[in-house]
Protein backbone atom coordinates (compact mmCIF):
# COMPACT_ATOMS: atom_id res chain seq x y z
CA UNK A 1 0.00 0.00 0.00
CA UNK A 2 1.33 3.41 -0.91
CA UNK A 3 0.41 5.24 2.27
CA UNK A 4 1.97 2.69 4.57
CA UNK A 5 1.53 4.00 8.07
CA UNK A 6 3.28 2.27 10.92
CA UNK A 7 0.69 0.73 13.20
CA UNK A 8 1.40 -0.80 16.55
CA UNK A 9 1.27 -4.57 16.73
CA UNK A 10 -2.24 -5.39 17.87
CA UNK A 11 -3.13 -7.20 21.07
CA UNK A 12 -4.69 -10.46 19.90
CA UNK A 13 -4.47 -12.75 22.93
CA UNK A 14 -7.95 -12.07 24.31
CA UNK A 15 -9.40 -11.88 20.80
CA UNK A 16 -7.98 -15.33 20.04
CA UNK A 17 -9.36 -16.90 23.20
CA UNK A 18 -12.81 -15.39 22.74
CA UNK A 19 -12.87 -16.53 19.09
CA UNK A 20 -12.04 -20.14 19.98
CA UNK A 21 -14.55 -20.18 22.86
CA UNK A 22 -17.19 -18.81 20.47
CA UNK A 23 -16.83 -21.95 18.34
CA UNK A 24 -16.84 -24.24 21.39
CA UNK A 25 -19.90 -22.60 22.99
CA UNK A 26 -21.58 -22.51 19.59
CA UNK A 27 -21.37 -26.29 19.45
CA UNK A 28 -22.61 -26.67 23.04
CA UNK A 29 -25.55 -24.29 22.56
CA UNK A 30 -26.59 -25.74 19.21
CA UNK A 31 -26.23 -29.32 20.50
CA UNK A 32 -28.67 -28.48 23.31
CA UNK A 33 -30.91 -26.94 20.64
CA UNK A 34 -30.88 -30.13 18.58
CA UNK A 35 -31.57 -32.15 21.74
CA UNK A 36 -34.64 -30.13 22.74
CA UNK A 37 -35.86 -30.17 19.12
CA UNK A 38 -35.57 -33.98 19.27
CA UNK A 39 -37.46 -33.99 22.59
CA UNK A 40 -40.41 -32.40 20.81
CA UNK A 41 -40.40 -35.38 18.42
CA UNK A 42 -39.56 -38.04 21.02
CA UNK A 43 -40.81 -36.64 24.37
CA UNK A 44 -39.21 -39.41 26.43
CA UNK A 45 -35.69 -38.56 25.22
CA UNK A 46 -33.48 -37.73 28.22
CA UNK A 47 -36.54 -36.61 30.15
CA UNK A 48 -35.20 -36.28 33.70
CA UNK A 49 -35.94 -33.58 36.25
CA UNK A 50 -32.90 -31.59 35.13
CA UNK A 51 -32.92 -32.29 31.40
CA UNK A 52 -36.53 -31.92 30.32
CA UNK A 53 -37.52 -29.38 27.69
CA UNK A 54 -38.54 -26.69 30.19
CA UNK A 55 -35.13 -26.68 31.92
CA UNK A 56 -33.00 -27.06 28.79
CA UNK A 57 -34.75 -24.55 26.55
CA UNK A 58 -33.44 -21.49 28.47
CA UNK A 59 -30.02 -23.15 28.53
CA UNK A 60 -30.13 -23.38 24.72
CA UNK A 61 -31.17 -19.74 24.25
CA UNK A 62 -28.67 -18.44 26.79
CA UNK A 63 -25.84 -20.54 25.33
CA UNK A 64 -26.37 -19.57 21.70
CA UNK A 65 -27.13 -15.89 22.36
CA UNK A 66 -24.81 -15.00 25.21
CA UNK A 67 -22.13 -17.69 24.98
CA UNK A 68 -21.75 -18.15 21.20
CA UNK A 69 -23.00 -14.70 20.16
CA UNK A 70 -21.40 -13.00 23.16
CA UNK A 71 -17.94 -14.52 22.69
CA UNK A 72 -18.11 -13.66 18.97
CA UNK A 73 -19.03 -10.07 19.82
CA UNK A 74 -16.20 -9.75 22.36
CA UNK A 75 -13.67 -11.25 19.90
CA UNK A 76 -14.70 -9.18 16.91
CA UNK A 77 -15.20 -5.90 18.80
CA UNK A 78 -11.75 -6.15 20.46
CA UNK A 79 -10.31 -6.93 17.01
CA UNK A 80 -12.18 -4.23 15.06
CA UNK A 81 -11.64 -1.46 17.59
CA UNK A 82 -7.87 -1.98 17.56
CA UNK A 83 -7.53 -2.20 13.82
CA UNK A 84 -9.81 0.71 12.97
CA UNK A 85 -8.30 2.94 15.70
CA UNK A 86 -4.70 1.90 14.89
CA UNK A 87 -3.96 1.25 18.53
CA UNK A 88 -3.75 -1.59 21.05
CA UNK A 89 -6.44 -2.47 23.58
CA UNK A 90 -6.66 -0.14 26.54
CA UNK A 91 -6.34 -1.98 29.88
CA UNK A 92 -5.34 -5.43 28.52
CA UNK A 93 -5.69 -6.92 32.00
CA UNK A 94 -9.26 -5.70 32.26
CA UNK A 95 -9.87 -7.29 28.85
CA UNK A 96 -8.50 -10.56 30.29
CA UNK A 97 -10.94 -10.17 33.17
CA UNK A 98 -13.84 -9.82 30.73
CA UNK A 99 -12.78 -13.13 29.13
CA UNK A 100 -12.69 -15.08 32.39
CA UNK A 101 -15.69 -13.26 33.85
CA UNK A 102 -17.89 -13.86 30.81
CA UNK A 103 -16.95 -17.54 30.63
CA UNK A 104 -17.68 -17.89 34.34
CA UNK A 105 -21.15 -16.44 33.70
CA UNK A 106 -21.68 -19.06 30.99
CA UNK A 107 -20.58 -21.93 33.22
CA UNK A 108 -22.84 -20.68 36.04
CA UNK A 109 -25.75 -20.51 33.59
CA UNK A 110 -25.08 -24.08 32.49
CA UNK A 111 -25.23 -25.19 36.16
CA UNK A 112 -28.13 -23.11 37.52
CA UNK A 113 -30.62 -23.35 34.64
CA UNK A 114 -30.90 -27.18 34.61
CA UNK A 115 -31.23 -26.98 38.43
CA UNK A 116 -34.31 -24.85 37.90
CA UNK A 117 -32.93 -21.60 39.33
CA UNK A 118 -34.60 -19.00 37.15
CA UNK A 119 -36.18 -15.56 37.28
CA UNK A 120 -38.56 -16.83 34.54
CA UNK A 121 -37.99 -13.71 32.39
CA UNK A 122 -37.13 -14.85 28.86
CA UNK A 123 -33.48 -14.20 27.88
CA UNK A 124 -32.95 -12.82 31.41
CA UNK A 125 -33.42 -16.07 33.37
CA UNK A 126 -30.20 -15.94 35.37
CA UNK A 127 -30.57 -15.27 39.10
CA UNK A 128 -29.40 -12.10 40.82
CA UNK A 129 -25.82 -13.05 41.85
CA UNK A 130 -25.05 -13.93 38.21
CA UNK A 131 -26.78 -10.72 37.09
CA UNK A 132 -24.37 -8.73 39.25
CA UNK A 133 -21.39 -10.57 37.77
CA UNK A 134 -22.72 -9.84 34.24
CA UNK A 135 -23.04 -6.14 35.11
CA UNK A 136 -19.44 -6.01 36.42
CA UNK A 137 -18.06 -7.79 33.35
CA UNK A 138 -20.12 -5.63 31.03
CA UNK A 139 -19.02 -2.35 32.59
CA UNK A 140 -15.39 -3.57 32.33
CA UNK A 141 -16.04 -4.34 28.66
CA UNK A 142 -17.39 -0.82 28.12
CA UNK A 143 -14.33 0.68 29.82
CA UNK A 144 -11.91 -1.34 27.64
CA UNK A 145 -13.81 -0.57 24.43
CA UNK A 146 -14.37 3.15 24.94
CA UNK A 147 -10.90 3.74 26.41
CA UNK A 148 -9.43 2.09 23.30
CA UNK A 149 -11.45 4.46 21.12
CA UNK A 150 -10.28 7.38 23.29
CA UNK A 151 -6.60 6.55 22.62
CA UNK A 152 -7.06 6.04 18.87
CA UNK A 153 -4.44 7.20 16.40
CA UNK A 154 -7.03 8.07 13.75
CA UNK A 155 -9.13 11.23 13.68
CA UNK A 156 -12.35 9.54 12.53
CA UNK A 157 -14.18 6.80 14.45
CA UNK A 158 -15.06 4.16 11.84
CA UNK A 159 -18.78 3.32 11.59
CA UNK A 160 -18.37 -0.27 12.84
CA UNK A 161 -17.33 1.19 16.20
CA UNK A 162 -20.50 3.28 16.36
CA UNK A 163 -22.61 0.15 16.10
CA UNK A 164 -20.44 -1.76 18.58
CA UNK A 165 -20.42 1.18 21.00
CA UNK A 166 -24.22 1.50 20.83
CA UNK A 167 -24.54 -2.24 21.44
CA UNK A 168 -22.31 -2.12 24.53
CA UNK A 169 -23.98 0.95 25.99
CA UNK A 170 -27.58 -0.15 25.41
CA UNK A 171 -27.03 -3.69 26.70
CA UNK A 172 -25.65 -2.22 29.94
CA UNK A 173 -28.80 -0.11 30.37
CA UNK A 174 -31.18 -2.93 29.43
CA UNK A 175 -29.52 -5.49 31.66
CA UNK A 176 -29.39 -3.26 34.71
CA UNK A 177 -32.97 -1.95 34.43
CA UNK A 178 -34.47 -5.37 33.68
CA UNK A 179 -32.58 -6.99 36.57
CA UNK A 180 -33.89 -4.84 39.42
CA UNK A 181 -34.98 -7.55 41.84
CA UNK A 182 -35.59 -8.19 45.51
CA UNK A 183 -33.39 -11.12 46.53
CA UNK A 184 -35.15 -13.40 48.99
CA UNK A 185 -32.28 -15.90 49.16
CA UNK A 186 -28.98 -16.47 47.37
CA UNK A 187 -30.74 -18.31 44.55
CA UNK A 188 -34.17 -16.70 44.43
CA UNK A 189 -35.41 -13.19 43.72
CA UNK A 190 -38.53 -11.32 42.67
CA UNK A 191 -38.78 -8.40 40.27
CA UNK A 192 -39.64 -4.97 41.63
CA UNK A 193 -41.85 -4.43 38.58
CA UNK A 194 -45.21 -6.16 38.39
CA UNK A 195 -48.16 -6.76 36.08
CA UNK A 196 -48.33 -5.06 32.68
CA UNK A 197 -45.43 -2.78 33.68
CA UNK A 198 -43.24 -5.83 34.25
CA UNK A 199 -44.31 -7.29 30.89
CA UNK A 200 -43.54 -4.03 29.06
CA UNK A 201 -40.11 -3.64 30.68
CA UNK A 202 -39.32 -7.30 29.99
CA UNK A 203 -40.09 -6.91 26.27
CA UNK A 204 -38.43 -3.53 26.05
CA UNK A 205 -35.43 -5.54 27.27
CA UNK A 206 -36.19 -8.62 25.19
CA UNK A 207 -36.66 -6.93 21.86
CA UNK A 208 -33.68 -4.64 22.34
CA UNK A 209 -31.61 -7.70 23.16
CA UNK A 210 -32.54 -8.64 19.58
CA UNK A 211 -32.01 -5.09 18.31
CA UNK A 212 -28.72 -4.31 20.00
CA UNK A 213 -27.12 -7.60 21.09
CA UNK A 214 -28.14 -9.57 17.99
CA UNK A 215 -28.34 -6.75 15.45
CA UNK A 216 -26.30 -3.61 16.18
CA UNK A 217 -23.26 -5.61 17.32
CA UNK A 218 -23.40 -7.88 14.30
CA UNK A 219 -23.93 -4.90 11.97
CA UNK A 220 -20.65 -3.60 13.42
CA UNK A 221 -19.10 -6.87 12.22
CA UNK A 222 -20.75 -6.46 8.82
CA UNK A 223 -19.34 -2.95 8.35
CA UNK A 224 -15.84 -4.21 9.01
CA UNK A 225 -15.63 -7.79 7.73
CA UNK A 226 -17.69 -7.48 4.52
CA UNK A 227 -15.51 -4.66 3.11
CA UNK A 228 -12.32 -6.40 4.32
CA UNK A 229 -13.22 -9.78 2.86
CA UNK A 230 -14.44 -8.21 -0.41
CA UNK A 231 -11.35 -5.99 -0.53
CA UNK A 232 -13.39 -2.87 -1.25
CA UNK A 233 -14.76 -0.02 0.86
CA UNK A 234 -18.38 -0.13 2.02
CA UNK A 235 -20.86 0.81 -0.75
CA UNK A 236 -21.98 4.06 0.90
CA UNK A 237 -20.41 5.41 4.05
CA UNK A 238 -23.01 8.19 4.09
CA UNK A 239 -25.84 5.65 4.05
CA UNK A 240 -24.15 3.90 6.99
CA UNK A 241 -24.43 7.10 9.05
CA UNK A 242 -28.14 7.46 8.33
CA UNK A 243 -28.54 3.69 8.88
CA UNK A 244 -26.98 3.95 12.34
CA UNK A 245 -29.08 6.82 13.66
CA UNK A 246 -32.32 5.53 12.13
CA UNK A 247 -31.78 2.03 13.52
CA UNK A 248 -30.97 3.02 17.09
CA UNK A 249 -33.75 5.62 17.23
CA UNK A 250 -36.38 3.12 16.08
CA UNK A 251 -35.50 -0.18 17.74
CA UNK A 252 -36.12 1.16 21.24
CA UNK A 253 -39.88 1.40 20.64
CA UNK A 254 -40.65 -1.92 18.96
CA UNK A 255 -40.76 -4.26 21.99
CA UNK A 256 -44.52 -3.95 22.58
CA UNK A 257 -45.20 -6.12 19.50
CA UNK A 258 -44.40 -9.11 21.75
CA UNK A 259 -47.49 -8.22 23.80
CA UNK A 260 -50.22 -7.89 21.15
CA UNK A 261 -53.70 -8.73 22.46
CA UNK A 262 -52.39 -8.78 26.06
CA UNK A 263 -53.16 -6.62 29.11
CA UNK A 264 -50.80 -3.96 27.73
CA UNK A 265 -52.75 -0.78 26.83
CA UNK A 266 -53.95 -0.87 23.24
CA UNK A 267 -52.15 2.34 22.27
CA UNK A 268 -48.83 0.88 23.45
CA UNK A 269 -49.41 -2.20 21.28
CA UNK A 270 -50.12 0.07 18.30
CA UNK A 271 -46.97 2.12 18.93
CA UNK A 272 -44.98 -1.12 18.99
CA UNK A 273 -46.56 -2.20 15.71
CA UNK A 274 -45.97 1.13 13.94
CA UNK A 275 -42.34 1.40 15.08
CA UNK A 276 -41.72 -2.21 14.03
CA UNK A 277 -42.96 -1.42 10.52
CA UNK A 278 -40.81 1.72 10.40
CA UNK A 279 -37.83 -0.51 11.29
CA UNK A 280 -38.00 -2.08 7.85
CA UNK A 281 -36.41 1.05 6.37
CA UNK A 282 -33.16 1.19 8.38
CA UNK A 283 -32.86 -2.61 8.35
CA UNK A 284 -33.04 -2.80 4.58
CA UNK A 285 -30.88 0.30 4.19
CA UNK A 286 -28.13 -1.50 6.09
CA UNK A 287 -28.68 -4.78 4.28
CA UNK A 288 -28.49 -3.09 0.86
CA UNK A 289 -25.37 -1.21 1.95
CA UNK A 290 -23.69 -4.50 2.85
CA UNK A 291 -24.75 -6.38 -0.26
CA UNK A 292 -23.90 -3.51 -2.65
CA UNK A 293 -20.37 -3.45 -1.21
CA UNK A 294 -19.84 -6.46 -3.44
CA UNK A 295 -20.75 -4.63 -6.64
CA UNK A 296 -17.82 -5.18 -8.95
CA UNK A 297 -16.56 -8.04 -6.77
CA UNK A 298 -19.35 -10.59 -7.24
CA UNK A 299 -16.96 -12.99 -8.99
CA UNK A 300 -15.18 -13.46 -5.64
CA UNK A 301 -18.21 -15.41 -4.41
CA UNK A 302 -17.26 -18.25 -6.75
CA UNK A 303 -14.02 -18.93 -4.95
CA UNK A 304 -14.43 -17.47 -1.48
CA UNK A 305 -16.76 -19.37 0.88
CA UNK A 306 -16.06 -16.84 3.67
CA UNK A 307 -17.52 -14.07 1.54
CA UNK A 308 -20.41 -16.39 0.73
CA UNK A 309 -21.16 -16.78 4.45
CA UNK A 310 -21.20 -12.99 4.83
CA UNK A 311 -23.41 -12.32 1.81
CA UNK A 312 -25.89 -15.09 2.55
CA UNK A 313 -26.12 -13.80 6.13
CA UNK A 314 -27.19 -10.43 4.71
CA UNK A 315 -29.83 -12.15 2.57
CA UNK A 316 -31.27 -13.81 5.66
CA UNK A 317 -31.05 -10.48 7.50
CA UNK A 318 -33.12 -8.91 4.73
CA UNK A 319 -35.64 -11.75 4.86
CA UNK A 320 -36.09 -11.79 8.61
CA UNK A 321 -36.27 -7.97 8.88
CA UNK A 322 -39.09 -8.05 6.32
CA UNK A 323 -40.81 -10.92 8.09
CA UNK A 324 -40.53 -9.25 11.54
CA UNK A 325 -42.38 -6.03 10.66
CA UNK A 326 -45.02 -8.11 8.85
CA UNK A 327 -45.55 -10.31 11.93
CA UNK A 328 -45.82 -7.22 14.14
CA UNK A 329 -48.98 -6.13 12.29
CA UNK A 330 -51.74 -7.01 14.73
CA UNK A 331 -53.93 -8.88 12.25
CA UNK A 332 -50.97 -11.01 11.08
CA UNK A 333 -49.90 -11.48 14.68
CA UNK A 334 -53.38 -12.84 15.48
CA UNK A 335 -52.46 -15.78 13.26
CA UNK A 336 -48.76 -16.14 14.09
CA UNK A 337 -48.67 -15.51 17.85
CA UNK A 338 -47.67 -18.53 19.99
CA UNK A 339 -47.20 -20.68 16.88
CA UNK A 340 -44.00 -22.16 15.46
CA UNK A 341 -43.91 -19.31 12.94
CA UNK A 342 -42.32 -17.19 15.70
CA UNK A 343 -39.65 -19.86 16.24
CA UNK A 344 -39.04 -19.99 12.49
CA UNK A 345 -38.68 -16.20 12.35
CA UNK A 346 -36.24 -16.16 15.25
CA UNK A 347 -34.07 -18.84 13.66
CA UNK A 348 -34.15 -17.18 10.25
CA UNK A 349 -32.48 -14.31 12.08
CA UNK A 350 -30.41 -16.36 14.53
CA UNK A 351 -29.06 -19.08 12.21
CA UNK A 352 -29.27 -17.27 8.88
CA UNK A 353 -28.09 -13.82 9.94
CA UNK A 354 -26.38 -13.83 13.35
CA UNK A 355 -24.66 -17.21 13.18
CA UNK A 356 -23.64 -16.93 9.52
CA UNK A 357 -22.19 -13.42 9.82
CA UNK A 358 -20.39 -14.61 12.98
CA UNK A 359 -19.00 -17.68 11.25
CA UNK A 360 -17.83 -15.65 8.23
CA UNK A 361 -16.22 -13.07 10.52
CA UNK A 362 -14.51 -15.74 12.63
CA UNK A 363 -13.09 -17.48 9.53
CA UNK A 364 -11.66 -14.11 8.47
CA UNK A 365 -10.35 -13.22 11.92
CA UNK A 366 -8.92 -16.49 13.23
CA UNK A 367 -5.98 -16.78 10.76
CA UNK A 368 -5.17 -13.09 11.33
CA UNK A 369 -4.97 -13.42 15.09
CA UNK A 370 -2.85 -16.56 14.69
CA UNK A 371 -0.49 -14.70 12.36
CA UNK A 372 -0.91 -17.06 9.41
CA UNK A 373 -2.19 -16.55 5.88
CA UNK A 374 -5.39 -18.59 5.89
CA UNK A 375 -7.52 -21.28 7.50
CA UNK A 376 -6.28 -24.89 7.37
CA UNK A 377 -8.86 -25.90 4.76
CA UNK A 378 -10.98 -23.74 2.45
CA UNK A 379 -12.76 -26.87 1.23
CA UNK A 380 -14.04 -27.51 4.77
CA UNK A 381 -15.26 -23.90 5.00
CA UNK A 382 -17.19 -24.51 1.80
CA UNK A 383 -18.65 -27.70 3.22
CA UNK A 384 -19.62 -25.79 6.39
CA UNK A 385 -21.28 -23.12 4.26
CA UNK A 386 -23.55 -25.61 2.49
CA UNK A 387 -24.43 -27.48 5.69
CA UNK A 388 -25.32 -24.20 7.40
CA UNK A 389 -27.39 -22.92 4.48
CA UNK A 390 -29.32 -26.14 3.90
CA UNK A 391 -29.80 -26.61 7.65
CA UNK A 392 -31.22 -23.09 8.04
CA UNK A 393 -33.58 -23.46 5.07
CA UNK A 394 -34.89 -26.82 6.34
CA UNK A 395 -35.39 -25.38 9.82
CA UNK A 396 -37.25 -22.23 8.85
CA UNK A 397 -39.35 -23.85 6.12
CA UNK A 398 -40.53 -26.52 8.59
CA UNK A 399 -41.46 -23.86 11.15
CA UNK A 400 -43.28 -21.70 8.60
CA UNK A 401 -45.43 -24.64 7.54
CA UNK A 402 -46.06 -25.67 11.15
CA UNK A 403 -46.77 -22.13 12.31
CA UNK A 404 -49.29 -21.20 9.66
CA UNK A 405 -50.95 -24.60 9.98
CA UNK A 406 -51.23 -24.26 13.77
CA UNK A 407 -52.60 -20.72 13.47
CA UNK A 408 -55.25 -21.83 10.98
CA UNK A 409 -56.21 -24.92 12.98
CA UNK A 410 -56.55 -22.99 16.25
CA UNK A 411 -58.87 -20.40 14.72
CA UNK A 412 -61.02 -22.83 12.68
CA UNK A 413 -64.63 -22.99 13.96
CA UNK A 414 -67.57 -25.16 13.03
CA UNK A 415 -70.86 -23.59 11.84
CA UNK A 416 -72.25 -24.04 15.37
CA UNK A 417 -69.36 -22.00 16.83
CA UNK A 418 -67.38 -24.85 18.41
CA UNK A 419 -63.69 -25.35 17.67
CA UNK A 420 -62.96 -27.62 14.70
CA UNK A 421 -59.70 -28.95 16.17
CA UNK A 422 -58.43 -29.61 19.66
CA UNK A 423 -54.94 -28.44 20.62
CA UNK A 424 -53.73 -32.04 20.45
CA UNK A 425 -54.97 -32.27 16.84
CA UNK A 426 -52.66 -29.37 15.92
CA UNK A 427 -49.81 -30.94 17.89
CA UNK A 428 -50.13 -34.23 16.03
CA UNK A 429 -50.19 -32.40 12.72
CA UNK A 430 -46.92 -30.66 13.72
CA UNK A 431 -44.82 -33.84 14.05
CA UNK A 432 -43.47 -33.95 10.46
CA UNK A 433 -42.31 -30.34 10.80
CA UNK A 434 -40.65 -31.09 14.13
CA UNK A 435 -38.72 -33.95 12.55
CA UNK A 436 -37.54 -31.76 9.65
CA UNK A 437 -36.41 -29.20 12.23
CA UNK A 438 -34.26 -31.79 14.01
CA UNK A 439 -32.64 -32.67 10.67
CA UNK A 440 -32.04 -29.01 9.79
CA UNK A 441 -30.60 -28.28 13.23
CA UNK A 442 -28.34 -31.33 13.00
CA UNK A 443 -27.00 -30.10 9.63
CA UNK A 444 -26.18 -26.75 11.17
CA UNK A 445 -24.54 -28.40 14.20
CA UNK A 446 -22.46 -30.70 11.99
CA UNK A 447 -21.17 -27.62 10.17
CA UNK A 448 -20.02 -26.15 13.50
CA UNK A 449 -18.20 -29.38 14.39
CA UNK A 450 -16.38 -29.19 11.05
CA UNK A 451 -15.52 -25.58 11.88
CA UNK A 452 -14.03 -26.61 15.24
CA UNK A 453 -11.84 -29.21 13.51
CA UNK A 454 -10.74 -26.60 10.95
CA UNK A 455 -9.93 -24.11 13.72
CA UNK A 456 -8.01 -26.77 15.68
CA UNK A 457 -5.91 -27.67 12.63
CA UNK A 458 -5.32 -23.97 11.90
CA UNK A 459 -4.04 -23.43 15.45
CA UNK A 460 -1.79 -26.45 14.93
CA UNK A 461 -0.40 -24.93 11.73
CA UNK A 462 0.28 -21.67 13.55
CA UNK A 463 2.03 -23.48 16.41
CA UNK A 464 4.24 -25.44 14.02
CA UNK A 465 5.18 -22.28 12.14
CA UNK A 466 5.54 -20.41 15.44
CA UNK A 467 3.51 -17.42 14.29
CA UNK A 468 1.38 -16.76 17.36
CA UNK A 469 2.43 -13.61 19.16
CA UNK A 470 1.11 -11.92 22.27
CA UNK A 471 1.91 -8.31 21.73
CA UNK A 472 0.11 -6.64 24.55
CA UNK A 473 3.20 -5.08 26.16
CA UNK A 474 5.84 -3.82 23.70
CA UNK A 475 4.98 -1.82 20.62
CA UNK A 476 8.12 -2.33 18.55
CA UNK A 477 6.82 -0.81 15.35
CA UNK A 478 5.07 2.21 16.79
CA UNK A 479 6.52 5.13 14.88
CA UNK B 1 -47.96 23.15 28.23
CA UNK B 2 -49.17 19.67 29.13
CA UNK B 3 -47.14 16.48 29.04
CA UNK B 4 -48.72 15.61 25.69
CA UNK B 5 -47.74 18.96 24.16
CA UNK B 6 -44.14 18.29 25.17
CA UNK B 7 -44.33 14.90 23.47
CA UNK B 8 -45.33 16.71 20.26
CA UNK B 9 -42.42 19.12 20.64
CA UNK B 10 -40.08 16.17 21.21
CA UNK B 11 -41.34 14.47 18.02
CA UNK B 12 -40.62 17.62 16.03
CA UNK B 13 -37.13 17.90 17.56
CA UNK B 14 -36.38 14.24 16.72
CA UNK B 15 -37.58 14.73 13.15
CA UNK B 16 -35.48 17.87 12.68
CA UNK B 17 -32.44 16.11 14.14
CA UNK B 18 -32.89 13.16 11.82
CA UNK B 19 -33.23 15.37 8.76
CA UNK B 20 -30.15 17.26 9.97
CA UNK B 21 -28.14 14.05 10.22
CA UNK B 22 -29.21 13.07 6.69
CA UNK B 23 -28.30 16.52 5.39
CA UNK B 24 -24.92 16.40 7.13
CA UNK B 25 -24.17 12.89 5.83
CA UNK B 26 -25.06 13.74 2.23
CA UNK B 27 -23.75 17.31 2.00
CA UNK B 28 -21.15 17.47 -0.82
CA UNK B 29 -18.77 19.25 1.54
CA UNK B 30 -18.32 16.04 3.58
CA UNK B 31 -18.04 13.57 0.68
CA UNK B 32 -14.25 13.36 0.57
CA UNK B 33 -14.08 12.97 4.33
CA UNK B 34 -16.48 10.02 4.38
CA UNK B 35 -14.81 8.39 1.38
CA UNK B 36 -11.54 8.54 3.30
CA UNK B 37 -13.23 6.96 6.31
CA UNK B 38 -14.64 4.15 4.17
CA UNK B 39 -11.21 3.44 2.69
CA UNK B 40 -9.39 3.69 6.02
CA UNK B 41 -10.08 0.09 7.06
CA UNK B 42 -8.38 -1.34 3.98
CA UNK B 43 -5.06 -0.10 5.36
CA UNK B 44 -4.87 -1.51 8.85
CA UNK B 45 -2.27 -4.26 8.64
CA UNK B 46 0.36 -3.96 11.35
CA UNK B 47 3.85 -3.49 9.92
CA UNK B 48 5.58 -6.14 11.98
CA UNK B 49 3.47 -9.27 11.72
CA UNK B 50 4.04 -12.11 9.27
CA UNK B 51 0.73 -11.42 7.56
CA UNK B 52 1.44 -7.75 7.03
CA UNK B 53 1.10 -8.17 3.27
CA UNK B 54 -1.90 -6.71 1.50
CA UNK B 55 -4.33 -9.02 -0.20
Amino acid sequence: MSNAVAHPAYDYRTVRHFAIMAVVWGIVGMAVGVLIAAQLVWPELLASEWTHFGRLRPLHTNAVIFAFGGCTLFATSYYIVQRTCHTTLAFPNLARFTFWGWNLVIVLAAITLPLGMTTTHEYAELEWPIDILIAVVWISYAIVFFATIAKRQTSHIYVANWFLGAFILVIAILHIVNSVQYPVSFTKSYYVWSGAMDAMIQWWYGHNAVGFFLTAGFLGMMYYFVPKQAGRPVYSYRLSIVHFWALIATYMWAGAHHLHYSALPDWAQSVGMVMSIVLLAPSWGGMINGVMTLSGAWHKLRTDPILRFLVVSLSFYGMSTFEGPMMSIKTVNALSHNTDWTIGHVHSGALGWVAMVSIGSLYHLIPKVLGIAQMYSTRLINMHFWLATIGTVLYIAAMWVNGIMQGLMWRAVNPDGTLTYSFVDSLEASYPGYLVRVIGGAFFLLGMVIMLYNVYMTVNDAKQQDTIRDTSEPEPAAA
Amino acid sequence: MTYYDWLGVLSVIMLVMFIGIGWWAYSPRNKARFDDAANSILDDEPVDTPNGDKH
